[in-house]
């Protein structure tokens, strides 16, 4: 005996409910719609894909004209078969050098000063907020300020310095220095611009890292009779460093590909001159004095190579360019592929 | 019929703790005279006069917001990280009053040590973690911290479930470990008081069984002030218990006295649970 109760009768009404779509217009047309706007959604960014992809193919296929291993161990050259890139390499690497050198610890200090030591002042919101107008300055306007201060400061110590090989201290003794030229246009002038551009976005990315580090942390740091600069030292700034170190290095990799402000103070364009005449590494070992010229040495990037040979009348140093491209994308590829790693060994530690 | 409950059906204390201690007979710990506290222009506690018997647990019960945290807070100038916070009155710990400008916030911490509600791990090793009040201090040498390590964890009775993997991070072990870890770590810097706040109100029932024994423990050489949610717990684990109400010390006595025969009509009305 089945005690399952009857279905209830279906009334005439009941059977008329489908649920199919295409039964009624107004249905169909809101249907419609959003078909419509998904498709348009899947376009727009499908095709910012495949112009991304046609751009690189193009670049990377025009590259085919001079690409090959003596592309990046080659300085300039007017023959453009015979062109390649190591000037702008090693004044890029020194620019870099030198940008972090100035950028990192003044970036990260003025967050630390922002996020955990300022008291609340109007001052202090004023700073805040423009830390983001300031991130968005075209670099070109960096470059400007570098001009006027940096180089015009260079230049006041290429006079200074001109000639002299030996400095008279105090009238008890002279000074002997070793010959180091000095040009207005040098390494560290570049560096100092360039830590200007990328000082917001560092500072900005800093101050993030260290707010996302939880309070509970500082207090119980704080509660074991650790003063506030160890707490920060030893608690908070481990904590936040994959965040900042991720932070500092995109924003690196902004500095190698920024040719504006380069150009604004003047850098190199047409040079076959690594700065300290410094062409291999093996010449950081060897030649070690070197080392000391390259920051005062006039310098070129690669950015500025590739903007140069794109105006090259002569149709072959597309070529070039298009071979500077690739391997300027493979530098900035190998940094940010560095920050991911970075990050994810980094924050591995890390869990709150 | 009183609601008052009888002695007998007051929990029985954890080893350790006498519930009807002659606080007169004990010197003071900690001593607060006519303590103001502000947040800004809102004040919080007023007018609150506290002795804490030295080497004995003290319980801070009362409602949600009558001011028993930021009254332990007050105690080793953790408030002061509060900006716009005031406090007037005086408040004495070991003859000297803290609230004097002049007092190093950082030696005041050594020596009055914290437990936070919300266990609060540093990203590192369990080594790591009891060994940072001692090397802030400025202890460098590998076998006396070493030493310190193993007595603290041993003091906070986690020694036994962690000799073995000194070096895991802190973050692998579970709340009520992390929770001792904790009081490990306030221990190896040799406080003579600690302030536990809440330290037991985000653990399973056995877990917070072995805090509170601990506690017991612990008070035979520290000074302990607790703020707890638990009546239960208070009635368990302190000798003395104070009842604080909208920023009033509304009454404090040994815990026995307390629980069963209060002088105040409010305390009555929350021991029995008739509001709170």
């Amino acid at each position: 005996m089945s005690h399952t109760p009857e279905p209830p009768e279906r009334s005439k009404s009941d059977t008329t409910t489908r649920f199919v779509s295409g039964q009624d217009s107004y249905i169909r047309r809101r249907l419609l719609i959003s078909k419509l706007f998904s498709w348009t959604c899947r376009g727009v960014t499908y095709s910012a894909l495949m112009i991304l992809l046609i751009l690189l193919g193009s670049v990377f296929w025009t590259s085919t004209g001079r690409i090959a291993l003596d592309f990046v161990t080659n300085t300039n050259s007017s023959d453009p078969l015979k062109a390649g890139m190591l000037a702008g390499l090693w004044g890029s690497f020194w620019l870099i050098l030198f940008t972090a050198l100035f950028s990192i610890p003044i970036g990260v200090g003025a967050a630390v000063y922002l996020e955990e030591m300022a008291k609340e002042s109007f001052i202090v919101r004023v700073i805040r907020v423009n830390l983001s107008n300031l991130a968005g300055v075209p670099a070109i306007v960096y470059g400007m300020v570098g001009y006027t201060v940096f180089r015009t400061s260079a230049a006041a110590l290429v006079v200074w310095f001109d000639g002299q090989h030996a400095i008279n201290v105090l009238g008890l003794f002279r000074l002997r220095l070793s010959k180091l030229p000095i040009y207005e246009d040098n390494v560290l002038v570049g560096a100092l611009t360039m830590s200007l551009v990328i000082l917001p976005t560092v500072i900005i990315a800093s101050q993030e890292a260290l707010r996302a580090v939880p309070g509970s942390i500082r207090v119980a740091s704080l509660a074991l009779g650790a003063t506030r600069w160890q707490t920060i030292w030893r608690q908070v700034i481990p904590a936040a460093l994959p965040g900042i170190s991720t932070g500092v290095i995109l924003s690196m990799s902004r500095a190698v590909g920024e040719a504006a402000p380069l150009i604004m103070i003047g850098a190199l364009t047409v040079t076959s001159l690594c700065p300290g005449g410094i062409d291999s590494p093996a010449k950081l070992v060897t030649n070690p004095d070197r080392i000391l010229k390259a920051p005062l040495d006039q310098f070129t990037a690669m950015p500025i190579e590739i903007y140069d040979w794109s105006k090259q009348p002569d149709a072959r140093y597309a070529a070039v360019a298009a071979s500077g491209i690739v391997v300027l994308l493979v530098v900035l590829l190998t940094f940010n592929a560095a920050a991911i790693v970075l990050r994810y060994y980094a924050s591995r530690s890390l869990r709150w | 019929m009183s609601a008052i409950p009888s002695r007998m059906s007051v929990p029985p204390s954890v080893a350790g703790v006498d519930r009807d201690l002659d606080m007169s007979a004990h010197p003071a710990a900690i001593s607060v005279q006519g303590m103001n506290f502000y947040y800004g222009e809102n004040q919080v506690l007023f007018d609150v006069t506290l002795k804490v018997p030295e080497r004995s647990v003290t319980a801070l019960i009362g409602p949600s917001g009558c001011g028993k945290s930021t009254f332990l807070r007050t105690l080793n100038r953790m408030n002061d990280l509060i900006e716009g916070t005031r406090c007037t009155g005086e408040c004495l710990v070991e003859g000297q009053n803290i609230m004097d400008p002049a007092v190093d916030v950082v030696l005041l911490r050594k020596h009055v040590g914290m437990v936070f509600q919300k266990s609060t791990p540093f990203p590192k090793s369990i080594f790591d973690n009891v060994a940072y009040g001692p090397r802030v201090a400025g202890e460098k040498n590998r076998s006396v911290l070493a030493d310190l390590v193993e007595s603290c964890l041993r003091k906070a009775a986690l020694w036994e479930e962690v000799k073995d993997r000194l070096t895991a991070p802190a973050m692998a072990l579970s709340g009520g470990q992390q929770q001792r870890l904790c009081i490990a770590r306030t221990l190896a810097t040799n406080p003579k008081i600690i302030l536990m706040d809440e330290p037991a109100s985000a653990l399973d029932p056995a877990s917070t069984d072995r805090i509170e024994n601990l506690i017991g423990e612990l008070c035979a050489n520290y000074t302990i002030v607790i703020v707890t949610h638990n009546m239960q717990q208070a009635s368990r684990v302190s000798h003395q218990t104070a009842f604080f109400f909208k920023g009033m010390l509304i009454e404090a006595g040994p815990t026995m006295k307390i629980f069963t025969s209060p002088s105040e009509k409010q305390t009555e009305a929350y021991i029995t649970g008739r509001f709170g």
